[in-house]
This record gives structure tokens, C-alpha cells and sequence, in this order.
């Protein structure tokens, strides 16, 4: 009898079938859901694609260099959009990029106590939880009026200059371009601090040792040190505005006629997209399609740009 | 031998604020704090109206009533709140599996390999897709194609497209939260003779349930303020939710109607949901950093 037991306990046990079972199927189960992302991905270009189809073949490459944005005679180009989409953000991170990484050198250097620096960090890392509609309808009750005799005063001013040269009645690619600086400062702030954070401190000690200034310093060896990282996180913010769909959708004015007053109704593809797609049918969702399929080739260039940038400029003190 | 003092007089080792580069340097600095007090001021301001605003407006008969017709006074946003939880928790319903379930794999399975890098790529390439793309791929795929029992505009479409948004948030951060969890207790479970999926289950996500609820409260916390994929996906109704195969209205897509509608009650409406939506955000995110702090205790 003890002998038995002594046997059952020291003998090789397998493990039961069904645990093999269970661990291969969760292995499996996982797999797949880990494929599901870049099914998701493949079939967001595929769907886009394939209802585009139409479009792609009545205009071909014109409708890149095209003006007309014609619903009714059934002629559609999208330049008008894809200028707005691209001066809009390109504007707004000309005003965002030096505010966002003076805030972030504000952030990591020891200018103030590290208890007010936390503080106006989390404030910043809050604005990017507000969500866009409500930019929008504070860019529309709020920024606008706001700003539109400041605009009235440049249009008077410069009015010579054909960038200047409509008034500012309204909705516009200026207060568009403005929200978009409110939306693009905390994701440019948040990631030039991360980058700014890894520089090791001994590159500051040595800087400081040798007689540099604080901003010596900061400019000569923190900020080069760091700059692989901080235009990643430009390039991220630059995909983000170009997409970014709802405050500027409400704050530009949706006109499908181009204008190169900065201070005029203008469009950019998103604007375009969330505005027609509802009410569009036929041709135009094609149209609109072919649209948004020019979107996602802008921003996956601009979004892969800025992973290869990170990965492969980034300087390494190990 | 007789200790000389140097040649150089001894006011050279004080700082001369005059220098050139030292008033360059106090301007530089004064330039940074302009810079970050421009940075905070919007949050402020927005912030201020819209609490203030929204405020004045409240009144509790505006969380149980029906958005009023055009022209007529009065009115609320019921069914709006009701419409923004239900679209939300289809989302997780869809995000919150697929998301944690690809982590584990990114973090327990992939060793690395070739295809864990094209998913890591894709989540990253996913994470920068616009948001009104991830509605017009819903709108081609279930929306036009009537896939859903033959319904078109959805609750379960709009669900749908936030979880293409929700999906890249959640994978890395149960990537991240599994990666920081200690190989020892890993090996520990696996030495005691517990299997792959009891490690896994049992002693792995356990010890990552802080980073991973982190990151899902912050994905729910973005997708409830998303305008953009629901316009044409779960659009937009006046009435009471009725079912989720059904168009119903959202607190985001509310806003954005009623905002450049000509009536006051509206736009009053618009201010109110703007104030509900911005509370409840800043509030999970103040709850998702709760977590993550609670963690790392």
C-alpha cells in the first residue's frame, strides 16, 4: 500500500490532453486577435479603395489638380481640400511647434519648483482630453468673434497681399488654423518633454561645467540631443491636424471654391468628408471616397515618416 | 615658498548680469514662460466658458427630456446621455477583447518575431488613421452594404467605428502593462506546474490590471468625445433610443448639429451637452490617472 503511493507520487505525470487543448487554443485565440489589427487596417484601405473605384476611373489624377467641386454637372476635384488640409496644418504647427517645445524646455528645465511644473503639465495633458466638437463650438461662440476684428485690422493693413486680401467675416482658415494650434500644443508639449526628460543629466552637468549658460546649454546640447524624438512627435501632431475632422469642420466655412485669402470660407478633405457624406449619393460618395483614400496615403506617408524618424535618427546614451 | 595670488583680479568670479550673454539668457527665459503660459491659457479659457455656460444652462429636467423641435423652447439632452453610453459600451464590447487579447499576444507569445513587428507597426500606423476614416470604412462596410440585418445607420455601426479608434490604445498599453510584470512570476507559476493560459489568466493579467484598466478607461474616455466616425454610422435621431440596430442620437454629434443651428434653444442644448461631455472626460481621466498612481504604489 505505501509503496503504491510513493509510486504515484514520484511517477512522470503528462500533463491531461485537454490542458494541451486549452493552451493551444488560447495561444491560437490570441494570435488571431493580434492578426485582427492589421486585418482592420488592410480592410480600411480595401473598403476606401473599392468604394472609390468609380471615382479613380471617371477622373483619374486630374482629380488631385482639380478645382471643380461641382455636385450638381457631376464634376468633382479635390485640390481645393487637399490645399486647405495641407495649409491648415502646416500653419498651425508653424504656431505650435515653438510654443510647444518653449512649454516643454519650461517643463524640464528647473525654472520653477517641480510642484508647479507637475501641476501645469497635467493642465496641458488635460486640454488634449477636450473634445474636439466642443473646441468647435467654442471656436465658433468664443475664438472667432474674438479674433475677427484683429484679422479686419491685418486685412486694412495688408490688404495688397493676396494671402490678406478678404476681410474676415466669419468662419475661415485663420480661426480654423488657431484651434488646430490649441489642439496640436498638448501633443507636441507632452512628447518634446518625454524626449527632453531622457537626456541624461550628465550632458547638462558637463555643459554647465565647461561654463555654459542655462540656454547655451539647452540649445547646443539638450536640444540636439533630443531632436530626433521632438520631430517624431512634429510629424505625429502634423498627421493629427491633417486629419482632424471636427473643430475644424465647424470653424472654416466649407466653401468648395478655392481661395488664397487666408482670412476666406476654405476646406480641407476631413471638413470635406464629415460635411457632404451624409446627403451625397451616386457619383459624389465615390467622389468622396476617392477623397478620403487621398487622406490616408497623406497621413500613413507622414505617420510612417515619423516612426522611421524616432527609430532610426534617434541617439542612443546607453 | 610664498603663496601668490593670482594675476586676474577677484570680481571676474562674480556673475555680471550685464554680460551679453547673461541678459540673452534672462530673455530666453522670460520667452519659455510666455510660451507655457500661452500654452495653459486655452485650457483655461475653454475650460472656464465652458463650465460657466453650461452651469447657467443646467437645470436637471435637461438630462430626461427630448431635444425640442426647431423653434420651440425648453427641451433636453436625454436621450443623447442614454445614446452616448450605449454607443460607448458597444465599442468596448468590441475594443476591450480584441485589444487586451492581441496585448497578451504582443507581450506572452510573440518572442519578438516578425509578425509581432507588423503588428506593433500596425497598431502604431492604426493609432494614426483620422477619425473620420474610421467612419467612412464603417460606412462601406455595414452601413451601405446593410450587413446588420438589413439595418443601416446603427448604434452597433457607430460602436463599431469608435472601436477601430478604441483597438490601438488598449493593445499597447496591455503590451506595456504586461511587459512590466517580473519574469520571476511568470516562471514561478510555469515551475509549480500551472499551464501556459493558468499563467497567463491567473498570475500574469492580474499583475497588469492596473496599467490595462489605465489604458481602457483612457480609450473610453477619447471615444466618448468622438464626433467625427458617428455622423454617418450611428447619425443622429430626435427621438428615444430604440434598439441598437437603430440610428440614435449621441452627445458629441448633438453638438455639433445644434451648434450651427439659428434657434437659442439649440445652441443652449449644445452648451449643456458640451458641459456634461467635459465633465465626464476630465473625470475619467482623472480616474485613469487615480489608477495608474494606485499602481504604482
Amino acid at each position: 500500500m505505501e509503496a503504491t503511493r510513493r509510486d504515484l507520487l514520484y511517477t512522470l505525470r503528462h500533463r491531461p490532453a485537454s490542458d494541451k487543448l486549452v493552451d493551444n487554443g488560447f495561444r491560437s485565440l490570441v494570435t488571431a486577435l493580434a492578426a485582427l489589427v492589421g486585418i482592420v487596417l488592410l480592410a480600411i484601405f480595401l473598403v476606401v479603395f473599392w468604394e472609390a473605384r468609380e471615382a479613380i476611373h471617371l477622373f483619374g489624377l486630374n482629380f488631385i489638380t482639380s478645382t471643380t467641386w461641382n455636385p450638381v454637372e457631376e464634376k468633382f476635384g479635390a485640390f481645393t481640400a487637399i490645399y486647405g488640409t495641407i495649409l491648415t496644418s502646416v500653419l498651425a504647427l508653424l504656431l505650435a511647434v515653438p510654443l510647444g517645445v518653449g512649454t516643454a524646455i519650461f517643463l524640464t528645465e528647473n525654472f520653477i519648483h517641480q510642484k508647479y511644473r507637475t501641476i501645469i503639465s497635467n493642465m496641458v495633458e488635460l486640454l488634449a482630453a477636450i473634445p474636439s466638437v466642443v473646441l468647435g463650438l467654442w471656436a465658433i461662440f468664443v475664438l472667432e468673434p474674438t479674433i475677427r476684428p484683429v484679422l479686419n485690422v491685418i486685412h486694412n493693413k495688408l490688404g495688397f497681399i493676396p494671402i490678406f486680401s478678404t476681410p474676415a467675416n466669419g468662419p475661415g482658415f485663420m480661426p480654423a488654423v488657431l484651434i488646430l494650434v490649441v489642439m496640436l500644443l498638448p501633443i507636441i508639449t507632452a512628447i518634446s518633454r518625454d524626449c527632453l526628460n531622457q537626456v541624461p543629466p550628465d550632458l547638462r552637468q558637463a555643459a554647465y561645467g565647461i561654463g555654459a549658460t542655462r540656454w547655451t546649454s539647452i540649445f547646443q546640447v539638450i536640444l540636439p540631443a533630443a531632436i530626433s524624438g521632438i520631430i517624431g512627435g512634429i510629424m505625429l501632431a502634423l498627421g493629427r491636424a491633417m486629419g482632424e475632422t471636427m473643430a475644424v469642420t465647424m470653424i472654416i466655412g466649407n466653401s468648395t471654391s478655392f481661395n488664397l485669402s487666408w482670412f476666406a470660407p476654405g476646406n480641407t478633405i476631413a471638413a470635406l468628408l464629415a460635411n457632404q457624406f451624409g446627403e451625397a449619393d451616386g457619383i459624389q460618395v465615390s467622389a468622396l471616397m476617392y477623397a478620403a483614400l487621398v487622406l490616408m496615403i497623406i497621413t500613413f506617408i507622414v505617420n510612417v515618416l515619423a516612426q522611421w524618424i524616432v527609430k532610426r535618427l534617434s541617439l542612443k546614451y546607453d | 615658498m610664498t603663496f601668490s595670488s593670482p594675476n586676474f583680479s577677484t570680481t571676474s568670479l562674480h556673475r555680471k548680469p550685464g554680460l551679453l550673454r547673461n541678459r540673452a539668457n534672462a530673455a530666453m527665459t522670460a520667452v519659455a514662460a510666455t510660451f507655457a503660459t500661452i500654452a495653459v491659457l486655452p485650457l483655461i479659457f475653454v475650460i472656464a466658458y465652458v463650465l460657466i455656460k453650461g452651469i447657467t444652462v443646467l437645470s436637471p429636467s435637461i438630462f430626461f427630456e427630448l431635444p425640442p423641435p426647431p423653434g420651440l423652447d425648453g427641451g433636453g439632452i436625454g436621450n443623447a446621455l442614454i445614446g452616448t453610453l450605449v454607443v460607448t459600451l458597444i465599442s468596448c464590447v468590441f475594443a476591450v477583447p480584441v485589444g487586451v487579447g492581441g496585448g497578451i499576444y504582443l507581450a506572452e507569445f510573440s518572442q519578438g518575431n516578425k509578425f509581432a513587428e507588423f503588428v506593433r507597426f500596425g497598431t502604431n500606423v492604426l493609432a494614426g488613421v483620422p477619425s473620420i476614416i474610421a467612419g467612412v470604412f464603417i460606412y462601406g462596410l455595414v452601413v451601405s452594404t446593410r450587413v446588420l440585418f438589413g439595418n443601416s445607420y446603427s448604434a452597433v455601426a457607430g460602436g463599431l467605428a469608435l472601436a477601430v479608434l478604441m483597438l490601438p490604445t488598449i493593445i499597447k498599453t496591455t503590451d506595456e502593462g504586461l511587459k512590466l510584470v517580473p519574469q520571476e512570476l511568470r516562471w514561478g507559476a510555469l515551475g509549480v506546474g500551472a499551464s501556459t493560459f493558468v499563467t497567463t489568466m491567473k498570475v500574469v493579467l492580474p499583475a497588469a490590471v492596473a496599467p490595462i484598466a489605465t489604458g481602457v478607461v483612457l480609450a473610453i474616455a477619447r471615444s466618448a468625445g468622438e464626433t467625427a466616425p458617428l455622423i454617418f454610422t450611428a447619425l443622429f435621431s430626435p427621438f428615444w433610443p430604440e434598439g441598437i440596430f437603430k440610428p440614435l442620437a449621441t452627445m458629441s454629434v448633438l453638438i455639433f448639429n445644434f451648434a450651427i443651428m439659428p434657434y437659442e434653444a439649440q445652441i443652449t442644448l449644445a452648451w449643456a451637452a458640451s458641459f456634461v461631455l467635459v465633465v465626464m472626460i476630465l473625470g475619467m481621466n482623472i480616474f485613469a490617472r487615480w489608477i495608474s498612481g494606485f499602481a504604482q504604489r
